[in-house]
Formats: C-alpha cells, structure tokens, sequence
C-alpha cells in the first residue's frame, strides 16, 4: 500500500508531451495533408489498426467530410493474425476487421497511434493483399517515434518525438481513455 | 491451453473466446482471398477411426484457411487395419514433427490417452460416448447468434431442450457441461432407456415428457436415433419413438414461437424429425454445419497460434 505522506507520483518518469488541443490541431493538420496530397477526396479509404488507429482514423474521416462536404469510407483493419511475432507471444484475441466495400482501386491510408519498428504496418500490407488491391496505399501516424526495423516512412505525421529506447511513448484518446494526451514515459528498461 | 479434449477443460472465458473469434473467422468465408498467416508452417494431422463427413471437412477447411498444412489419415486402409496399435500408429506419426492432432475414436476417453502419449497437440473430434467439444462450441455459436437476431444477447434464463438418444450421445455430454459455463438452463428429454447412467448429477433437469417441454424451451436440438441401435432393444419399434419423442409437424406447433430447431447431423427425416421441422424457418441446422468451420478455426487458432500453446 502506497503510505500516504509520500503519495507523489511513481518513480517512473511521465511527461505530456501534446495535451488535447495539440492533439486536435495535428489531426486537422493531418487531415488537410491527406487531402492536398490526394488531390481530394475521391477514392479515399481510412482504415484503422486497432486499438488505437479506430477512433484515430474515425476523427479524420470526420474532419475530412467537414472540409469536403460529403463523408469519406472509412473502417477497421487487425493484423493480429499477420504478425511476424505471432507464434512468439501468448495467445491472443484478435481484433474486429471491418471493411466498407470493396478497397480494389481505392487510395488506403492505414491510421495508427505510434510509428516505431514499422512490423505493425508491414503486417497491414500483407492483410491487405489478402483483401484486395488499392490503387495506393498510405500511411498515416500521430507520433513517430523513430528506431524503424522495416524501410517505412509515413506520409503524415501529427508528431515527431525523438524518443530513446528505454522511453515508451503512449497515446491516449478521449474514445477509449477518457482523455487526449501524448505521453512519454521512461521504463528504465531497454525495450 | 494445449489441448481440447472435452468442454470439461474449458472455462467459461476460455468459452466465450472461443465463440467470439468465430465471429470474426466467419467474416474470412465472405473475403475475396479466404485464407489467414496465422498457423503457416504447422502441421494438422486429421485422424478418423470413424466415419465422418462434415466433422473432418470442416476441421480440414478450417486448418486451411489458417495456412496450415492439413492431412487426412482414415484407418481404414491404414496400418490399423494390419493390426497396429493405436499407440504405435499415433507416435509413428507423431515422430513426423506432426503439430497437431485431430482425433476421432470409437472409444471413450482415446483423445486423452493419445494426449497422454504424443508430443503434439490434440483436438478431440468425438471419442465415443463421451465428448465432442467443437460440436458443443457451434452448437453454442449458432444458438447465441439466434439469440442475438430476436434482440438479446447471452444465454442466462434460455432453456435447451436436448431430446433423444443421450445414452449414445457425446453431442450431450459436452453441451451440459458447456452450457454450466455459458449460463443457459438444460433439459434433457429422453425415454428412460436412453439416459445415461450418473445423469442425475450431471446438474440439469431430465424428463421424459417432450410435450410439457415444448412450450417453454428457447432451443430443441434433436439428437440422431440410431438406426443400429434398434437391436439393443432400448424401444419398442421405431414409429412408437416418433410419436413420443420425434419433433413431428404437430409438436412443431406447439413450440414457442421464435424457438430455433437445432440438430448436430446427419438426420433421419421422419424418425427424430419430421421434414416439416428440419425445414422450417427457425431450424438452424444449415447454420450449424456454417458455423462448424468458424469455430474450428477459433479453436485451432487458440491452441496451436502462439508456441507457448496458451490461451489468455
């Protein structure tokens, strides 16, 4: 039990690094980036990765229809069962894959939380190929946090954060946590 | 979880994961290219010392669609047929780097002893009279998802009617024991030549009038009478089983209405149930046999998709 005169915070180190309304500006910012690069938005299909790339690609499907004036497709994509660290880890629960129509010829941007190896991404390459074939596919991050393990790059990025490797770098999102923040926090451990 | 060789290992978790990752495998059937990484590079060893069509089938599609290499070994023409033991015929197989095995055997509790012998995984596809846990798991799947389309969800306060030959049944065994996990209320309709012995402590309610039956259960899944079983004695002539334990189109109107028919297959039209039954509307037979392959691919998938073989 934590003794109550000296209720500070843990040991670890946590800071804020973007609180909600740094947040909302990135993602309006990303939002306009996807559309100039796309030159609108026709053909455009967000596709979220679980956990938190759903609530992420959701915002910006709602932020490009307030710019655009009509709603943009927008649904769900779990790479659990692509994973390349699959057989490694304990047995878990994959998430939900919704699609909305056919992705054939579309233009895909993949919406994630936190960038980092880039394994999670070449995964949703594979679980694409499987679903069909985008005319493009797009990446786009709230944080890049750096120390790719795969030849990756986003084509938006709310954030980019030099973090080390013993740092951990976390979004939280008002859908599933109760608020926006971007956090880093010091582990002490390599990862 | 290394093995699943009854519902009596599941717990109501492991359960309920199960059912959902169905879900989302029945969404692969729809897909453009129906196939998943997940279990590339492991073997699947399907075993019959028993007939089976739809079982082996869909354990097959199932491993398949999971990019695992599947192989069909029927004892008939095997080695068993010159007189090998099992023993022998399954640790020559397994010496093979086999991952998996699915087994199904005449003999009560042979998937235990083939686990207890094997370094690979076991799946028990139906061991005698005792168990047949992926059976119970779409059943439970197929029932739960007749729920959810009259607008509720779970099972809690739904009877289950299981009427027929229980005595020869491991379709009932692993339903009870399923359903004590799931929260759904059994009642088990049977002449009482065909109840097993130790039902009483099996926790559910046990009758031998279908008739007061019928207007309260939620679910009547009718079990196969059969046929060979005649000999034994255990009725009187099979039109005398119709008329008091066969679904026939009269008891079919006295169902409660949205009551869904289930039966596990294959079906003797006009003896356990009558064509009018296995073709009405709320018969979910045809969404059994669907529901089979989603489900074993949930259940591969929880044994043999992570190496440490355990389920969170």
């Amino acid at each position: 039990m934590a003794d109550p005169a000296t209720d500070t915070p843990s040991p670890q180190f946590s800071r804020v690094v973007a609180d909600e309304s740094e947040v909302a500006r990135a993602l309006t910012r990303m939002a306009h980036e996807l559309l100039e690069a796309n030159h609108g938005a026709e053909n455009l299909v967000l596709l979220g990765i679980p956990t938190r790339g759903v609530p992420l690609a959701r915002r910006l499907a709602a932020l490009i229809e307030k710019v655009e004036g009509r709603p943009v497709r927008q649904g769900e994509l779990d790479i659990t069962m692509y994973r390349d660290d699959l057989r490694a880890n304990p047995t878990r629960n994959p998430g939900r894959t919704a699609i909305p129509g056919s992705i054939d010829d579309s233009v895909v941007v993949l919406v994630d939380d936190v960038l980092y190896s880039g394994r999670t991404i070449g995964a949703a390459f594979d679980a694409l190929r499987d679903l069909g074939r985008p005319r493009a596919v797009r990446l786009a991050v709230l944080v890049d946090r750096g120390h790719r393990e795969l030849p990756i790059a986003a084509d938006t990025v709310g954030r980019t954060i030099q973090a080390a490797d013993d740092e951990r770098v976390a979004v939280q999102l008002a859908e599933l946590d109760g608020t926006d923040a971007i956090t880093i926090t010091r582990t002490g451990k390599e990862s | 979880m290394r093995h699943l060789l009854g519902c009596a290992d599941l717990s109501a978790t492991d359960a309920i994961a199960i059912l959902d990752l169905a879900e989302e495998m029945q969404q692969v059937q729809s897909r453009p290219v129906k196939k998943l990484p997940a279990l590339r590079g492991r073997t699947i060893v399907n075993i019959f010392f028993e007939d089976s069509t739809r079982t082996r089938t869909s354990f097959e599609i199932a491993g398949k669609w999971l990019s695992a290499d599947t192989i069909n070994v029927s004892a008939k023409g095997s080695s068993v047929s010159k007189g090998e033991s099992l023993r022998d015929t399954m640790l020559t197989l397994d010496a093979m780097g086999v991952d998996c095995f699915v087994i199904r055997h005449p003999s009560s509790g042979a998937a235990a002893q083939v686990a207890s012998w094997v370094r690979a995984q076991v799946v028990n596809a139906g061991d005698g009279q005792h168990e047949h846990p992926t059976q119970a798991l779409l059943d439970a799947y197929t029932m739960r998802k007749h729920f959810r389309s009259l607008g509720n969800d779970g099972f809690a306060g739904k009877k289950i009617a299981i009427v027929g030959d229980l005595l020869h049944s491991r379709v009932v065994r692993s339903n009870v024991l399923l359903q004590n996990l799931l929260g759904g209320e059994v009642v088990l309709v049977a002449p009482p030549t065909l109840l097993p012995t130790g039902v009483e402590n099996w926790g559910c309610q046990v009758t031998s009038d279908f008739d007061s039956v019928l207007p309260e259960a939620d679910i009547v899944m009718m079990l196969r009478v059969q046929r060979e079983r005649m000999a034994g004695g255990y009725f009187p002539t099979e039109r005398e089983y119709t008329a008091g334990y066969g679904l026939t189109e009269e008891r079919l109107r006295a169902l409660k209405p949205g009551a869904g028919i289930c039966h596990p297959g294959p079906m003797n039209r006009g003896v356990e149930i009558s064509s009018a039954a296995a073709d009405a509307a709320n018969s979910l037979v045809l969404e059994q046999v669907a529901s089979g392959v989603a489900i074993r691919m949930s259940v591969l998938y929880h044994l043999l998709g992570s190496d440490e073989g355990a389920m969170r």
